[in-house]
């Protein structure tokens, strides 16, 4: 289990859970669920785009996820943002299934897309994710302040001249490039299971952020272990053990949370 | 798969039933998406077509008519969602989440299951993106009676559905169960969207159910007319979309037709992007809540 080409899959695996834990705190504190699962479920559908066009499959995945984000804070001044996440991911899958019929020799790579291959990354795969990790991670520590202020008080903010809409174009982009690198290791679903599920537990745990975000973090982490040894185990998906155990450390936070010692820090403290 | 493009449209029988069918879940997602989008549940609507998928690839790995997969799972999945949910927008989209990520966990597994079982791979592609010219006809009257029965419970639900989307307090107080309400909606769009799942695919059904009634809500000037421009709408893109896949046997790259999704789609997006060319009408308060807070009561 810990030999030399599963060295690389550990790796890998933890560098993309820490990614998901802090995007995925944020996704869930800003109520952008929506978001977090359009972006990587909808740049699957430029991985068939730039299999057709026969390029690197990341360059599909990069621009589809970030034109996703773009299209989604871009046209979310206009309309309701659920209505327009839905019809920006409507869109890029429709392009997806076009790609996929007209190309027609790609079953068992959506199959690995949609939900990872994880066993047998290469060396030279876990560079990149190391390196967007760092990106990642920068990325959010560097407008942590904005990004938690424009989440818990945009009232606040807007008067603080903090712009909103671009924080959140801000934070699209970023959960946008995080999601396309990892997409062909941990798989378009999976990505969103670990960042919906780990965060929003933590979240139901402690409304103190920076605690919220160490255990969103930690829950993730436990999480992509776990499954990767089951996984290895049985030899089923690794996608059902995330998906699974994102949900039950879910629901055994919120058990936890409702118990009358802590049901006081529980939820967003601000909106009342 | 090729028969089924030869010419004459209206003589081949998988071209028939696909025009009823696709009629039926036209209609019923555009109605029941004008409610979807008054109350700012895309999130849910295509979280459960997702999930019926997860049904789907069970009843395929069980060897069951899909169908009775699609419809189980989504059914469930709305009662969980409605269980762990909070009334507040976010506490609901994590709900929803949360209940996404599980259920495509399982799909995950069902799907490898599935691959070892029969070694087709080509079966997750049908189950995500469906296709509508290979329903069975056994399964044609069991998808027109529930698209009809989940039609006939919104309708019936109508102005319940309304006051408690715009202020669930005032509904409240007159009476209305918000909960009960919520959650029998929540059923009435699981049963709609698995039967667009199973016609056009679980992940493009999003398409049918927001496209038709967000561009409805955008020019109709009351949510009965709303109803109407969007069932008329996605009836339109629904047909156009399979006469223009049919014909699309003879584009290239030949021999070859485009997805059927993929026309109904691009269709549904014209004609929303085709709706700001109308002044906008605030039908719709722009969030779920802003409503309660103008309101006088």
């Amino acid at each position: 289990m810990f030999s030399g080409l599963m060295a690389n899959t550990w790796v890998a695996a933890s560098i993309v859970a820490v990614i998901a834990g802090v995007t995925g705190f944020f996704a869930v504190l800003r109520g952008s669920t929506f978001a977090a699962h359009a972006i990587p479920n909808g740049a699957f559908a430029g991985a068939a785009g730039a299999a057709l066009l026969g390029i690197n499959v990341i360059w599909g995945l990069a621009v589809f996820a970030v034109g996703g984000a773009l299209g989604i804070g871009a046209l979310g001044r206009k309309a309701r943002h659920d209505v327009v996440t839905a019809l920006t991911l409507v869109l890029m899958l429709g392009l997806g299934a076009l790609f996929v019929s007209v190309s027609s020799q790609y079953a068992q790579e959506t199959y690995s897309l949609l939900f990872g291959e994880v066993f047998g990354v290469s060396r030279g795969e876990v560079l990149p994710i190391a390196g967007l990790g760092v990106a990642a991670a920068a990325a959010i520590a560097l407008a942590f302040r904005r990004l938690m202020l424009t989440s818990a008080l945009p009232e606040v903010a807007d008067a603080r001249g903090v712009s909103t809409r671009r924080t959140e174009m801000y934070f699209l982009i970023v959960m946008a490039l995080a999601t396309s690198m990892t997409i062909p290791v941990v798989g378009a679903l999976l990505m969103f299971s670990l960042m919906i599920g780990p965060a929003a537990a933590a979240r139901a745990v402690t409304a103190r952020p920076g605690v919220a975000m160490a255990l969103s973090v930690a829950i993730a982490l436990v999480t992509v272990w776990l499954s990767i040894a089951l996984s290895y185990r049985t030899n089923w998906p690794l996608g059902f053990f995330v998906g699974v155990a994102g949900a039950v450390f879910y629901l055994l936070a919120k058990v936890r949370g409702l118990s009358p010692s802590a049901s006081g820090t529980v939820g967003n403290p601000v909106t009342s | 798969m090729r028969y089924l493009f030869e010419p004459g449209l209206l003589a081949s029988d998988p071209v028939r039933i696909a025009l009823l069918i696709g009629a039926v879940v036209a209609v019923t997602s555009g109605v029941i998406g004008v409610f979807t989008v008054i109350r700012a549940q895309s999130f849910a609507g295509h979280s459960l077509a997702d999930v019926a998928t997860t049904g789907g690839a069970g009843a395929f790995l069980a060897g069951l008519n899909q169908f009775w997969g699609f419809l189980a799972a989504g059914a469930a999945a709305a009662l969980l969602m409605e269980g762990i949910g909070v009334q507040r927008r976010r506490g609901r989209d994590v709900a929803t989440g949360v209940v996404l990520g599980g259920a495509l966990g399982l799909a995950a597994l069902f799907l490898y299951l599935g691959t070892l079982k029969t070694a087709a791979t080509g079966a997750s592609f049908t189950i995500l993106f469906g296709s509508i010219f290979v329903v069975s006809p056994g399964t044609v009257p069991a998808i027109v009676a529930a698209g009809a029965v989940a039609l006939l419970t919104t309708a019936a639900l109508s102005r319940v559905l309304l006051l408690s989307a715009i202020s669930p307090d005032i509904a409240a107080s007159r009476g209305v169960n918000v909960r009960l309400v919520g959650i029998v909606y929540l059923v009435a769009l699981a049963v709609d969207v698995s039967l667009s799942a199973v016609a056009i695919g679980a992940v493009l059904s999003t398409a049918l159910l927001i496209g038709p009634a967000a561009t409805a809500l955008r020019v109709a000037k009351s949510p009965g007319r709303a109803m109407a421009v969007a069932a008329v709408t996605g009836l339109a893109a629904t047909w156009l979309g399979i006469v223009l896949a049919y014909d699309s046997y003879y584009w290239p790259p030949y021999g070859h037709g485009w997805p059927v999704s993929f026309f109904v789609v691009a269709l549904v997006l014209v004609g929303y992007l085709l709706s700001y060319a109308r002044k906008p009408r605030r039908l719709v308060p722009r969030s779920p809540h802003e409503g309660a807070e103008c309101s006088p009561a």
